[in-house]
């Protein structure tokens, strides 16, 4: 594994925006062929780190380097494919999930359509399951659809490597299996995964590695923290003091684990495990 | 209307008429291509500033003209409003990409300094806030071939880039984000959208007058919205819609002695109405699709555990929030 091409070499990453630090000296590598997992709580800076990796925000120290070469005009950004946080509300203007799926083939020098882009719309559509809704518009979309579009606009370039921000944040259950199966797929044909993640979920089995971030640092990189024995299973009862303690009424995720230690955010997940 | 039909082919026949026609023909298609981009990028009074902008560099040109003895006095305003339009469209996107707070600041700063700028110098030049007025509010009756020959260059470069990248701009202008990270080179094409709408701006000044210019890129794209779901149908019923009102409300004042921006303007808002009060018969088509009210509220309950107890739990989520 260690012989692996380095896709993304991060060094000493800092990020200050609006005059705060949110990133201080991250390191961080990802190999081809890892699934890596960004884990941590709101305000942790998993967010700000991915953006700043695909160059969306710029650093004010340290380098990133993608496919060994570093941020700018040169990298092969056919390579990267990046999936937002989706936007609660897009732009009033109608756009069709093709139009928005077929952005994803620009960039890297190109400025137009290449030919047959039609085609490689809809296939990516596809994996997404959303080939028959080519033609709709976005704003007709349930918010779980329409982040099946964003991802289907970073598969369309056929990336080596898939940076994903809360692909699975507020997006119903049905979606979530079908991302989980398209990324299985994709992972078995040698995609790079680097995804960051509210808890591990369905994708649990796909995590390798996990780094966990805590105030602009890396607290955690290695095993991804499993969840112990007594938790994440389907019958078990998981109480908070706030909850009615009524015995027969299990408590929700209530995301308090993400003020705990690492392996209670990631493993804390018996909705999703089960 | 017998006179109406009988004197159309006089219209038709009028060169002066012609120029017009022709100059209304083409703002009407290149204006709403730009301004979808504009309205896209929720930048639907860009036009409005460099519009204003403009008024400075018309002046500027009539001083300049008027300094040099350049006959006709005028003949440097079009010119003087190009170079002006494009630099102050540029400073907009710079000011928008540097710092979004001031964006809206700036904006307000060049509506008065542009106005104010251009009365200032016109009376520096020797004219009268008056001699503005033709710019202000379109005085396409007056097109000379000159103008037109410039009219149809900007307007070919116009469509060249907004249509040409099209791809590209839409991806810019849905997702600058996610374009960035891409890989597209996304200040070179928000300065191609300014620059582009600043030129609209220039050619669209002759015909509908700077204070104007905007409602010619913005209300047919607002038509368009109401009726399309991709947006290269919005573009081009944008423009399709431009065309119609420039052209009609351009033939209206032929015959009625009324200024034509006023006219197409008036009759693209007019049409905005009329299809907004008909829109509904156009959308019961379409099956109606449920949307998730709340998006963005994670499904956080186990509803299949225990389904008696989950409505009662909904609060306990706000604290992962």
């Amino acid at each position: 594994m260690s012989d692996a091409p380095e896709l993304v070499a991060a060094r000493d990453v800092h990020v200050t925006l609006g005059g705060s630090e949110i990133l201080r000296g991250i390191d961080l590598s990802v190999r081809a062929g890892e699934v890596v997992s960004l884990l941590g709580a709101n305000g942790s800076g998993k967010s700000t780190l991915v953006r700043a990796l695909v160059g969306i925000v710029p650093l004010s120290r340290g380098s990133v380097d993608l496919f060994g070469t570093p941020l700018g005009p040169r990298l092969p950004w056919q390579r990267l494919g990046y999936v937002p946080q989706r936007v609660s509300a897009p732009s009033g203007m109608p756009s069709t999930a093709a139009e928005v799926v077929a952005s994803g083939l620009l960039g890297g020098g190109r400025l137009r359509l290449p030919r047959g882009w039609r085609a490689r719309t809809t296939e990516a559509l596809d994996l997404v399951g959303l080939a028959d809704r080519a033609d709709d518009s976005i704003a007709e979309l349930s918010g779980g659809q329409q982040q099946r579009v964003l991802i289907a606009r970073a598969l369309v370039r056929r990336p080596d490597l898939l940076v994903l921000d809360e692909p699975v944040a507020g997006v119903d259950k049905p979606s979530q299996e079908a991302f989980a199966a398209t990324m299985t797929r994709l992972v078995d044909d040698g995609l790079t995964v680097l995804v960051v993640l509210h808890e591990l979920g369905a994708l649990a089995p796909l995590v390798e590695r996990a780094v966990v971030l805590r105030h602009g640092r890396v607290v955690h990189d290695g095993a991804p923290p499993r969840a112990s024995s007594t938790h994440a299973g389907a019958t078990h009862q998981h109480l908070h003091p706030h909850e009615p303690a009524d015995g027969d009424n299990p408590g929700p995720e209530t995301g308090l684990a993400d003020t705990l230690n690492p392996d209670l955010t990631a493993g804390h997940a018996p909705r999703t495990a089960s | 209307m017998t006179t109406v039909l009988s004197e159309l082919p006089l219209m038709l026949t009028d060169p002066l008429m012609q120029r017009a026609l022709l100059a209304a023909l083409l703002v009407g298609v290149s204006a709403p291509v730009v301004g979808t981009y504009l309205v896209q990028r929720k930048l639907s009074l860009l036009g409005d500033g460099i519009g204003h902008v403009a008024l400075t560099g018309v002046a500027l040109g009539w001083l300049v003209g008027a300094a040099t003895g350049v006959v006709p006095d005028d003949a440097l305003a079009i010119p003087g409003a190009v170079v002006a339009a494009v630099l102050g469209a540029v400073a907009i996107e710079v000011v928008r990409e540097r710092g979004r707070t001031s964006g809206d600041l700036a904006l307000a700063l060049l509506f008065y300094g542009g106005i104010a700028g251009g009365v200032l110098l016109i009376g520096l030049g020797g004219g009268s806030s008056g001699s503005l007025m033709q710019y202000l509010f379109g005085s396409i009756s007056t097109v000379t071939p000159p103008d037109l020959a410039l009219t149809v260059v900007l307007s070919v470069v116009i469509l060249l880039v907004g249509l040409g990248l099209r791809a590209a701009l839409f991806s810019v202008s849905h997702d600058e984000e996610f374009a960035r990270a891409s890989g597209l080179p996304v200040r070179t094409l928000n300065v191609a959208v300014a620059v582009v709408a600043a030129l609209t701006v220039t050619v669209s000044m002759r015909v509908v007058g700077l204070l104007l210019v905007s409602a010619l890129m913005i209300v047919p794209v607002a038509v368009a919205q109401l009726v399309t779901r991709s947006f290269r149908r919005t573009m081009l019923v944008a423009s399709v819609v431009g065309v119609a009102v420039c052209v009609l409300g351009l033939s209206f004042t032929y015959w009625n002695n009324v200024s034509p921006g006023a006219a197409i303007v008036v009759l693209a808002i007019a049409t905005y109405l009329v299809v907004a009060v008909l829109r509904p018969l156009w959308v019961r088509r379409r099956p109606r699709v449920a949307r998730d009210p709340h998006p963005d509220i994670p499904d956080d309950l186990e509803l299949d555990l225990v389904p008696s107890g989950a409505n009662r739990t909904t609060g306990g989520d706000s604290c992962s929030a």
